[in-house]
């Protein structure tokens, strides 16, 4: 098996029920990233600078540069600025945030301090999906604990920066995960997304200038604080610094959590996660959690998990949820459990997709059930079409890409539905 | 300015603006309808999108800020493909039934679904339907065609400042609600209707009555609050069917408040009068004009030999146009009277030998919006002129502080920065108590005549804060609502008034209470002053009871119900059943047969030409809609054959502009006769020992004047609720009563019997029973002592 260097997860035994605390956090080196930069008085300009360095992009499926991203914040600016991580994962296929905050939470909240230190902000919030109970309740023990050890709060570490945090927990609404859709509901109201600009950097919580980054991506910092940025880099690979935790579920042996250097090829990380259930025959691969485009199994066996290569293969590493599909796999019956998922996550704020997620359900349902027609696969991707691009945020891109790149590579397959009313597997 | 080109044509745009508005100043139609110039940007509907040069998707129009240099195609491929898109999603759900919907015609979906939508619908499959909601009497819902635009809710939230109405629910589940089982109660609700660019939100009582392309469209100015809002009535056989917004920025803006908008019910009454009535030998028959014009003239020449024509009287609505009120006036003082007046609410009326113009609002209406300070003494302004509620609304989003002296704590919907809530008979010393702060503050002399008052109060530190206010945010303003020219002390209180402006440089003046609270000043409807002095409102109708000599013996009202529109309702009618000839000239039946002895039909607003002038001074003329119901007849051609039966001269009138124009022979003449400085008014201490309970009795929104208090919707709404007689928790239990209890009011010698009701925010010992209703006209004056017992 081949074994990598953790970033994320170095040295946490998830069999421990109390690996996840503060005083084993510490014995992995936890905490010393910020007592670096607080005793060493490293200026919060060359934090920036180091999270540049190594190349971290956005871990919530975007993968903006984060570096670039703290840099936007206003740095004159008098007044509240907050930081606000994203742990609302509700993408179908993803569950990594959840293990590290289960078995890691400490990490999270150094990197949260690092990055409140870098960006001048006293006050953030971890948004916490509202469907994982457990996980709120570990992270406000460990918020807790690390309140008592002085490193939340004021005068962190003797200095004279302060920050506090705060757990705020969903209610389980995918749309919250859509960053401004979450910055509305830790203000208490309907989670909707905003229309932008104005950007959350100017424009963000309680309409003051907000960074909000994904767990993960916090969760990376203190590593490359300590490492330094180009050794994050040189994890990974040019532009895609550093290791990220992949979420494999479907047809394979062990579906779990895997970090891996950016840049390794599929077929390692199938290889990790015990191969291909019962043996069978590698059909296809959504790679970035359910809203990216599936790839057919050739294509994904030739690429390397990381942004630009599944870019290049025609899909988006998004947040990392890896979805495999063996031969048995009807891809009729794939569509229309994602369509449905969309269909009824969707927010209802805008046109195209409060109308066009039922309308694509409602055909993918009929072809499923042997009721489709011919034109429904170009009515499909007319309508698909007619959503992506035209709504304020990323979910009607997210109904539409799933439905375009099911037609475009399985097509057979809906017109055998189509034509003999049943599965073709 | 940011310069961008837009189809080709260049537009320069402010910083901050958007496409939507360069596109706009180009003339150039971008379909949208979530986008309105007047609520935020929700840029949901994504109608709007056009391509934008190098932008990898279509933008919204209406929320994406214009850059240096932008070019934008609002026709183009991508754009058409875009708004096509949009137009075939919001049209999978919606009823294609345009034929059955109250909105056929004047729906914004109907119109750019002609030039946006397909022939035929690609959607197969079953239609998404929504169960309607019930907003109260004033919108009819139907919830299947809501486009979901959430212009309604944003209405609420930004301009009528209440959120009543959400969007609940999420994806296709989403529709809007109100809070549970609650009704719309705004009274700018009304606008929503307007704002609603399908027929989800429709009129309730328009509803099924007409379709809009049978009906007329004609301009008309509102009869109602001072503002004299600019209206499109819309007619239908000669009745009027509707009544919406005529947009005017400087005055009602592209708003109605429901008062302006749904009164028109009034008009086609069942209590419309339509043939003149004579009492004769005690017995009421109708007859023809000739024989009841003959019959009032003989009656008033009766009087005024019986009695000299100082016995004679005419009361009239400050709701008549100057035409009818300067014609009276002529007629009154031709019979040798100077007993006019239009102020049948006003109770204090020693500002008159004092007055130097006439009374208005002492700025334009649109200058409110620039205001950084303002005070405004007691005013039930959302229900008294709900449009310039709104229009402070909006500047306290601008930074304007809203400063409140009233006797009730009513919440305006707004921050209000200092507000003073206390008992009628406070109200003058909590304004010395300002007055006294800004002179500190100033360190200014006080005038002689004010030196007494001042001595007498301490300054509070919500006196010290108003004062602060008016003085350093600057421009500022004071104004006197209609409970201040109502109140007991209104000189005593415009006198503060005037002095706190003087000293703090700023304007000041009346919210006016009517369509020609102005107007009538002008017309001359106000009794003489200088040889002859002529009896006022309240002396005429026996208010002032220290006088010795009897009221007259001789009246003509005007649209007027003596019960309603007076400061004493009883002591009114009383007057009037006592004298010996009464005149009423009204559009409505009413009681007029238990107090009058002839009574001529007169015509509304909508079937008459005449002029209304507003509260800024504003001239505002205009035509009938609709020819007079039945029999009745324009009250300016009334008066005009009344003169002409009387043999007086100048009454040989053919159009009722031949009137405006002797009133005001050039508009600009008026604002130099506006004048709301009194020339010197001792103000004496008031003794503020007296415990007893006193009466806070306001006009309620929707029983100002005959035709609203005959709107049947609006008499529905909670606005018009069974009276109540509401106190503080402390008077409450003082008086051994529990919120819900009947009790017993008296005033004077009548009573009235209403339950009782909490409001923490009422002053102590004050209980506020509203005037104007017929549950409470039994009752004496609107302010002064009242008993509550319990029943």
């Amino acid at each position: 098996m081949t074994q990598f260097t953790q970033t994320l997860l170095a040295g946490v035994d998830s069999s421990d029920a109390e690996n996840w605390q503060l005083k084993n956090y510490a014995r992995r080196s936890g905490y010393s990233a910020i007592r670096k930069i607080l005793s060493n008085k490293i200026s919060p300009d060359s934090v920036i600078e180091e999270v540049k360095k190594s190349a971290l992009r956005g871990r919530g499926g975007a993968g903006f540069p984060t570096g670039l991203k703290w840099s936007f914040m206003p740095k004159q600016y008098e007044g509240d600025k907050y930081i606000v991580c994203n742990s609302d994962e509700g993408e179908p296929g993803t569950f990594k945030d959840r293990d590290i905050m289960r078995h890691n939470p400490h990490i999270l909240i150094e990197g949260m301090i690092i990055a409140a230190y870098a960006m001048g902000v006293k006050v953030g919030y971890n948004y916490i999906h509202g469907e994982i109970w457990d996980t709120y309740e570990r992270m406000e023990e460990a918020v807790e604990e690390a309140r008592a050890a002085g490193y939340l709060g004021n005068n962190i570490l003797g200095s004279n920066f302060s920050f506090n945090l705060y757990n705020h927990h969903g209610y389980g609404a995918y749309i919250c995960g859509e960053e401004t859709a979450l910055l509305e509901s830790i203000e208490g109201k309907k989670g909707q997304p905003r229309f932008k600009p104005p950007f959350p950097a100017n424009y963000g919580l309680y309409g003051k200038p907000t960074t909000i980054n994904n767990t993960e991506t916090f969760a990376s910092v203190p590593w490359i604080i300590l490492n330094g940025g180009e050794q994050y880099l040189k994890l990974g690979k040019p532009n895609n610094g550093g290791t990220k935790l992949f979420s494999v579920s479907g047809h394979v042996n062990k579906p779990g959590n895997y970090e891996i250097p950016m840049g390794t090829p599929f077929a390692t990380l199938l290889e990790m996660a015990g191969g291909m259930r019962g043996g069978k025959k590698l059909k296809a691969c959504i790679p970035g959690g359910s809203s990216m485009p599936v790839l057919p199994g050739e294509i994904m066996m030739q690429t390397d998990m990381d942004y630009d290569s599944i870019a290049k293969a025609g899909s988006m590493l998004g947040s990392g949820a890896v979805i495999i599909m063996d031969e048995t796999t009807c891809m009729v019956k794939a569509l229309e459990r994602l369509s449905y998922f969309y269909f009824e996550e969707s927010c209802g704020q805008c046109t195209p997709c409060r109308e066009g997620t039922g309308w694509l359900y409602r055909i993918v349902n009929r072809i499923e059930h042997g009721k489709g027609l011919m034109e429904d696969l170009d009515l499909l991707d007319n309508i698909a079409d007619n959503i992506q691009g035209r709504t304020i945020c990323a979910l009607g891109d997210a109904a539409a890409m799933p439905v375009r790149a099911m037609i475009q590579h399985f097509r057979n397959e809906f017109i055998y539905h189509i034509e003999h009313k049943k599965c073709m597997v | 300015m940011i310069n961008i080109e837009i189809d080709g044509q260049q537009v320069s745009v402010p910083k901050g603006g958007t496409v939507m508005d360069g596109a706009k100043e180009l003339g150039i139609y971008i379909p949208h309808f979530c986008y309105h110039k007047k609520l935020s940007i929700a840029a949901n509907c994504r109608m709007c999108l056009v391509q934008v040069e190098k932008a990898p998707k279509p933008l919204p129009a209406c929320a994406t800020p214009v850059m240096e240099g932008m070019k934008v195609f609002t026709r183009s491929d991508q754009a058409i493909t875009a708004q096509k898109g949009v137009m075939e999603f919001l049209l999978i759900n919606h009823p294609l039934d345009c034929p059955i919907c109250d909105q056929g015609g004047e729906c914004q979906l109907q119109d750019l679904a002609v030039g946006y939508g397909a022939g035929q619908s690609r959607y197969t499959e079953a239609k998404r339907v929504v169960v309607n909601k019930n907003f109260g009497p004033l919108i009819s819902t139907d919830m299947t065609r809501c486009i979901h635009c959430t212009r309604c809710v944003r209405f609420g939230q930004e301009i009528a400042g209440i959120m009543e109405l959400g969007m609940a629910g999420r994806g296709e589940h989403a529709e809007i609600l109100s809070f549970v089982g609650n009704s719309v109660d705004s009274e700018l609700s009304g606008n929503m209707i307007d704002l609603c660019p399908v027929g989800a939100l429709v009129s309730k009582p328009f509803r099924y009555s007409a379709r809009t392309w049978e009906l007329s469209r004609r301009k008309s100015i509102s009869p109602h609050c001072g503002l004299g809002s600019n209206l499109v009535v819309q007619v239908k056989h000669n009745r009027v069917m509707r009544v919406l917004p005529r947009e005017n920025e400087a005055i009602n803006e592209c708003w109605l408040s429901d008062k302006d908008r749904f009164s028109y019910e009034g008009l086609n009454s069942e209590d419309r009068l339509t043939k003149p009535m004579i009492k004769r030998d005690s017995q009421w028959q109708e007859c023809d004009w000739q024989d009841a014009l003959e019959f009032a003239v003989h009656g008033i020449k009766t009087v005024k030999e019986k009695y000299g024509a100082g016995k004679i009287g005419a009361l009239t609505s400050p709701h008549s146009t100057i035409e009818e009120l300067y014609l009276l006036q002529k007629l009154i003082r031709a019979l040798g009277s100077e007993n006019i007046d239009h102020r049948l609410r006003q109770s204090d009326f020693r500002l008159d030998s004092q007055l130097q113009g006439i009374p208005w609002l002492g700025t334009s209406i649109a200058a409110i919006s620039e205001l950084k300070s303002v005070l405004i003494v007691g005013s039930t302004l959302r229900k008294d002129h709900p449009l310039i509620a709104q229009r402070i609304r909006q500047a306290v989003k601008r930074g304007l502080q809203l400063n409140i002296v009233n006797p009730i704590g009513d919440d305006l919907l707004t921050d209000v920065t200092n507000e003073v809530i206390v008992a009628p008979n406070a109200l003058v010393t909590t304004m010395a108590e300002i007055l006294k702060a800004v002179t500190v503050i100033k360190n200014l002399q006080v005038a002689d005549e004010l030196k007494e008052v001042i001595s007498a109060v301490k300054v509070t530190d919500i006196a010290h804060k108003i004062a602060t206010s008016l003085l350093q945010e600057n421009p500022a303003a004071i104004y006197l609502g209609n409970m201040a020219q109502h109140h007991p002390d209104y000189t005593d209180i415009l006198v503060l008034v005037q002095h706190i402006a003087e000293a703090a440089e700023a304007q000041f003046g009346m919210l006016g209470e009517a369509a020609n609270s102005l107007g009538a000043y002008l017309a001359g409807a106000v009794p003489g002053q200088v040889e002859s002095a002529g009896l006022n409102a309240a002396q005429m109708l026996g208010n002032d009871l220290k006088r010795t000599s009897a009221p007259c013996q001789g009246y003509i009202l005007m649209n007027m119900e003596p019960e309603y529109d007076s400061h004493n309702s009883q002591q009114a009618l009383k007057v009037l059943k006592d004298a010996e000839f009464v005149i009423s000239m009204s559009s409505y039946k009413g009681t007029a047969s238990t107090y009058a002895d002839v009574i001529l039909p007169i015509a509304p607003f909508t079937e008459t030409s005449g002029t209304y002038i507003n509260t800024e001074g504003r001239v505002q003329s205009f035509n009938g809609v609709v020819s007079p119901l039945g029999e009745t007849r324009p009250a300016w051609k009334v008066l005009r054959v009344l003169g002409n039966l009387l043999e007086f001269n100048g009454f040989d009138y053919e159009a009722s502009e031949q009137v405006r124009a002797e009133i005001i022979p050039e508009e600009k003449d008026i604002n130099g006769r506006l004048n709301n400085k009194l020339k010197s008014f001792v103000i004496s201490v008031t003794d503020q020992s007296n415990t007893n309970l006193q009466r806070i009795g306001e006009v309620p929104i929707y029983q100002s004047d005959p035709i609203v208090r005959r709107a049947e919707s609006l008499q529905v709404t909670s606005d018009a609720a069974t009276p109540r007689a509401w106190m503080c928790s402390a008077l409450l239990d003082k008086l051994n009563i529990s919120a819900g209890d009947k009790v017993k009011v008296k005033q004077d010698q009548g009573e009235a019997r209403l339950y009782a009701a909490c409001d923490d925010r009422l002053p102590p010992d004050c209980v506020r029973v509203v005037s104007a209703h017929s549950d409470t006209i039994a009752l004496g004056a609107m302010f002064g002592e009242i008993l509550v017992e319990k029943l």
